[in-house]
């Protein structure tokens, strides 16, 4: 199966299995980098695609949580090589991974040999929150000749012809924001929520993900209404630097 | 990203340039530039786009902005034959006034545009970044007087080290949020607003400080700071008959060197030099030499050239001038490079403290630091080319660096200082 492909099929699965897929966000080697494997194979157990944040100086479209692992995992020495490096290492996990990274460090290690080396590594698809799609040309073209997914965001900001645009060309899922905002933020989800993921799923032949401030299963049940998938980031990543087990949250989170 | 240029592409770009061509419909100055914003943003910058496009050639919004320009911020600002500096150097030279304006930097130039431009896009807010402050006293001035609540973001680092700015900001009836994230100077101010603006992108508007950040920011600056250039070669001509051999400005972000390059682009005749911070000398992380040591990369919006290490981690940058120590450049300065029509050189922290010294001594001008770097690479370039007729820009003035000048006088015989990080904390 082809790698995008390998993203939607999981998250179809579990539409056909008549439940809301999750998708867990992690910042890679936080709050420990020794722990990265292990950790990423238990929130693994309970996702359908797992997003692996890659660390970057300058996150300017998160919030302080996701601020706070980054730096802390760059002090841990954690860097785009070195993930890669730990999943071709590790034995294949079995779910679909995506690798979340701003821009910068994608240009500094190369498109093409990143293609490459994510592709041997197991990842099957990209977001980049500072890329949007008329910038993306190059990046989409290495991605192709792997046929890595690169992921849209939309935003209820998103125009209507830009949002159909963006629909038609992500790949793996369409990652829906949920509020014009940062990530993790701690706000009730806004009152016409439910009308704009109508809208998004209405221009959407692919699953549709909602993420940005979900933290609890009341949030996860009203997306899950209206979307195919949740993306659970800052409060899964405030349950790692706790200590606390993140199969237990997240299975919480579906009313599990 | 391709940004190796052929000398037939570096000549037409810079005809291109000349002509207004640039930046073209993508916001790209050939290879640089463009618009990697979080897709909340990029209808608004859309918006921004039009109104920028639809402002600037509307008569009324220019007359406008004329009109404040020449009675609220006291343009244009004098052109000053530099007697003393001119026999201690061995050339004619000449300082552009900056420092007389409003708020007593170029920063207001853009301020007051934008502050027009945001209150005709219906903003009910105004967010801005700043640096040493300038640009935070000049948005804070150019909100008050056009009636709209605005908000600065800054630094941690450059609240305690341009303390007066932080006042007057006050003053003019600005709300000042501290930065305590990522590297807590301009950057991470930036980082700030940006995530501000991302939260309401609709009722809010950016002003952003420089030729940085996505486009139509580069551009829209540009065209708002390009009247220092303008006047200064007016002035040239009125009072020497002549262009200048040489002009220098200071780069940071680069809208002051923009502002007085930009008109001067056609004039083959005139070298243009942009000094940059050598802040202690060579090495990641002791300087903000972006353009001299950078790599082309995507910070803030835009690409162009970048500090930045192996794994794509934007650097620490130090600089005794908070203005300059920004790991970036805009888009902009990285073609005039790339195409050869501007040098850029850098001068040390040590250098530009001398030239503040030199100029209030010599002139009887207290310049900013930021400033002061353009002297030292003047001042250098005089040496090497006696005789000839030199074009300053004097971006700002000094008193907003008090508390580091008065450091600096008391320990003068320590001029190591510690470094400010070398880590992310």
């Amino acid at each position: 199966m082809l790698p995008h492909v390998k993203i939607a099929s999981a998250l179809n699965a579990a539409t056909a299995a008549g439940r809301v897929a999750m998708v867990p966000f992690m910042t890679a080697g936080y709050p420990e980098r020794d722990g990265f494997i292990d950790t990423l194979r238990e929130v693994a157990r309970n996702g359908d695609v797992v997003e692996i944040g890659v660390p970057f100086t300058d996150p300017l479209a998160d919030g302080v949580t996701i601020q706070r692992s980054s730096h802390a995992a760059l002090a841990n020495g954690v860097s785009l090589r070195w993930i890669l490096d730990k999943l071709t290492a590790t034995a294949r996990i079995d779910t679909p991974l995506v690798l979340m990274s701003y821009l910068n460090p994608l240009i500094a290690y190369g498109f093409d040999a990143l293609a490459r080396h994510a592709t041997e590594a197991g990842v099957c698809g990209f977001i980049v929150p500072d890329l949007p799609y008329e910038e993306s040309g190059e990046f989409r073209r290495a991605l192709a000749t792997e046929n890595l997914g690169m992921i849209q965001l939309v935003t209820p900001a998103t125009p209507e012809a830009r949002l159909k645009n963006l629909c038609e060309a992500s790949q793996g899922f369409i990652y829906a924001v949920t509020v014009a905002g940062i990530t993790g933020g701690s706000q009730d989800l806004p009152v016409d929520l439910t009308d704009y993921l109508d809208r998004v799923k209405s221009c959407a032949t692919i699953p549709v993900c909602a993420g940005f401030g979900v933290r609890s299963a009341e949030q996860v049940a009203e997306i899950g209404a209206h979307a195919d998938g949740v993306i659970v980031g800052s409060a899964l990543v405030e349950q790692l630097e706790q200590g606390k087990d993140p199969s237990i949250f997240l299975r919480q989170l579906l009313g599990k | 990203m391709r940004v190796h240029l052929t000398k037939a592409e570096q000549k037409k770009l810079l005809k291109q340039l000349i002509a207004g061509d640039l930046p073209d419909a993508r916001g790209r100055y050939g290879p640089f530039g463009g618009r990697y914003a979080p897709e909340t943003l990029v209808p608004a910058l859309e918006r921004m786009e039009q109104g920028v496009h639809e402002s600037l050639s509307d008569e009324l919004f220019v007359s406008e902005l004329d009109r404040e320009l020449k009675q609220w911020v006291g343009r244009p600002t004098p052109l000053t034959f530099a007697g003393r500096l001119s026999r201690r150097w061995g050339a004619d030279v000449f300082l552009k006034r900056e420092d007389l304006a409003h708020t007593g930097a170029h920063k207001i130039n853009n301020a007051l545009g934008q502050a027009l431009l945001a209150r005709r896009l219906g903003a009910q807010r105004v967010i801005a970044e700043t640096g040493a402050g300038q640009h935070g006293v000049a948005t804070a001035a150019a909100c008050a007087r056009v009636g709209t609540p605005c908000t600065v973001y800054m630094g941690a680092v450059d609240i305690e080290r341009q303390a007066p700015n932080v006042d007057r900001m006050y003053q003019l009836g600005a709300t000042v949020v501290p930065v305590q994230s990522g590297d807590r100077t301009l950057r991470a101010a930036i980082d700030e607003a940006f995530r501000d603006w991302v939260s309401d992108p609709d009722a809010s508007y950016y002003l952003l400080g420089s030729v940085v950040g996505p486009h139509p920011y580069p551009y829209l600056v540009q065209r708002l700071q390009s009247v220092i250039g303008t006047e200064a070669r007016a002035q040239m001509l009125a009072m020497t008959d002549a262009l200048p051999d040489a002009a220098f400005a200071c780069v940071g972000g680069g809208s002051n060197a923009i502002g007085l390059f930009h008109p001067l682009l056609a004039d083959e005749s005139i070298e243009l030099i942009g000094i940059e911070a050598g802040g202690r000398g060579d090495g990641l992380g002791h300087n903000a030499a972006t353009l001299a040591t950078g790599k082309p990369g995507v910070l803030h919006g835009s690409y162009s050239m970048l500090l930045y290490d192996d794994d794509g981690q934007i650097q620490e940058t130090h600089s005794v001038s908070a203005g300059l120590d920004y790991p970036g450049v805009g888009p902009e300065h990285a073609l005039l490079q790339a195409i050869g029509r501007v040098r850029y050189v850098s001068a040390t922290d040590t250098e530009a403290l001398e030239a503040v010294r030199e100029c209030c001594a010599a002139e009887g001008i207290l310049p900013a630091l930021e400033s002061a770097h353009a002297l030292v690479g003047a001042r250098n370039w005089a040496r090497e080319n006696p005789g000839k007729r030199i074009l300053i820009g004097l971006s700002g003035r000094g008193d907003k660096d008090q508390p580091t000048l008065s450091q600096q006088i008391a320990d003068t015989d320590d001029t190591v200082e510690q470094p400010r990080s070398a880590t992310i904390p």
